[in-house]
């Protein structure tokens, strides 16, 4: 069925995304022993969600996810964190045209030029976008939020780099190869 | 147990739960947009007071937000370090002159820096409580309903009212597949060492990520089946007509837009300075 705008497949998975991403971010971040700074889970799998769905999808479970989060835990949000994300969902969605996951492919070259992509997203989003946005929106000294940023990008990108090639891994594994049924 | 430790809809009956979801996302919206811009601190102590005295209306108790306050406090201390740590002479930067109170070579205290502080402080009192009041007070669903009537397509309105719908069946997951866990012996507690607990984290979020990957495809099936997004406009169950009282209120919040502009003109920018 051929539809205007935002398919029916997409509303949901941006809602439950979104449902899964706040539930993540609030349980399940992972303490490194370097203060505030945590391996967060909820990054590969947005990952997984971009990578599955397209960039729509992870932009929209990117801002909206993070927006929510934010809100319900801290009772604020910072609005050039929040984009940041959308915009390291998009990109991740964006390259996932050149993945088949859906066929259960996912071979070492594409597990490579993944990783070579969240790394140019995560740059993009984290060292260029949100510290650019702290000091425009909040007006914070610059040192200070270019800092975060860059322990931000680090984080996450060792993050996806296990974890979310793992998720990846593990969905494709779910998927049935094309042409793997044979006659007997 | 766990639960509860999320901000969610508690119904009650005072004049801020009456008021329309739509009256009162654009008085947040506008009213924050505010405060973000502005470094004005008079008008900052204004919305600070009004903002804890609606709070005060809409009889929500201490226990209820007190672990997200608590967790704010912290995190607005940390900053507020941070800031003052990376560079203590912003505040004469902003303000272009330097009375200074306390001589410590790098880390000397300027009257400015204090008061630039004082506004970032101010900044985080303004717009908690407003958030917390909304969370609170409103509806998930006619809060989706209010989130299409000011101009968000209805589809992302309506994922939005799902994704507020599935975060306690999620939560309840998480927390039954934790359990599950770890009565197999899956260690997540602090006693265990990094490598462990990322495993162990792993082994609850894969099962919940791929059993919520079934659902999508579960709802959107049912929701074609409904014929979900085959118009360009919906109707809300939950919609609510305007009253008196929300044009009042949304009146309110232009006005308080305005006077940010005026003050704007004012202070020519948007820092008021006392030191001039």
């Amino acid at each position: 069925m051929n539809q205007k705008g935002l398919s029916v497949k997409s509303v949901v998975a941006i809602g439950i995304g979104t449902a899964i991403y706040v539930i993540l971010a609030r349980f399940t971040s992972i303490p490194t022993g370097i203060p505030n700074t945590n391996i967060e889970i909820v990054y590969p799998f947005l990952a997984l969600l971009a990578t599955i769905y397209g960039p729509i999808v992870g932009f929209s479970v990117g801002f909206i996810g993070h927006a929510l989060s934010d809100f319900l835990m801290y009772g604020q949000t910072w609005w050039s964190w929040v984009l940041a994300t959308a915009i390291l969902g998009l990109i991740i969605g964006l390259y996932s045209r050149k993945l088949d996951l859906e066929h259960g492919v996912f071979t070492g070259k594409q597990m490579f030029f993944f990783n070579l992509i969240q790394l140019i997203a995560n740059l993009i989003s984290y060292v260029v976008i949100a510290p650019i946005g702290d000091i425009l929106i909040y007006s914070e000294p610059a040192n200070k939020v270019f800092l975060q940023g860059v322990t931000a990008t680090a984080t996450d990108f060792i993050a996806i780099l296990i974890l979310g090639t793992i998720l990846l891994k593990a969905y494709a594994a779910t998927k049935v190869k094309k042409g793997s049924l044979h006659k007997d | 147990m766990h639960d509860d430790k999320i901000l969610g809809y508690q119904p009650g009956n005072s004049f801020i739960h009456h008021l329309n979801a739509t009256t009162k996302l654009i008085f947040l919206i506008l009213v924050s947009i505010a405060c973000m811009v502005t470094y004005d601190t008079r008008f900052l102590a204004v919305i600070c007071l009004f903002s804890l005295i609606c709070l005060k209306i809409a009889g929500i108790k201490w226990k209820q937000v007190s672990f997200v306050v608590n967790f704010i406090i912290v995190f607005a201390i940390i900053n507020i370090i941070a800031v003052f740590i990376f560079q203590p002479t912003y505040g004469q930067d902003l303000y272009q002159t330097k009375h200074v109170l306390i001589s410590a070579g790098y880390f000397t205290v300027t009257q400015e820096e204090l008061f630039y502080l004082l506004n970032v402080i101010l900044k985080y009192i303004c717009s908690i409580p407003l958030v917390l009041l909304f969370l609170l007070t409103t509806n998930p669903s006619q809060f989706a309903s209010s989130l299409n009537k000011i101009g968000v397509s209805y589809k992302i309105a309506y994922a939005v009212s799902l994704a507020l719908r599935y975060i306690p069946t999620v939560q309840t997951d998480y927390w039954e597949i934790s359990a599950a866990q770890q009565a197999r012996g899956n260690e997540l507690s602090k006693k265990a060492h990094l490598v462990k607990r990322i495993k162990g984290t792993l082994n609850i979020v894969m099962p919940l990520i791929f059993s919520s990957l079934d659902r999508i495809d579960i709802i959107s099936t049912a929701m074609q089946l409904r014929r979900f997004g085959s118009k360009k406009k919906r109707t809300w169950y939950v919609y609510e007509p305007f009253q008196l009282k929300d044009y009042l209120v949304t009146a309110l919040a232009f006005i308080l837009v305005l006077v940010v502009v005026v003050l704007w003109h004012v202070n020519s920018g948007r820092f008021f300075n006392p030191f001039r």
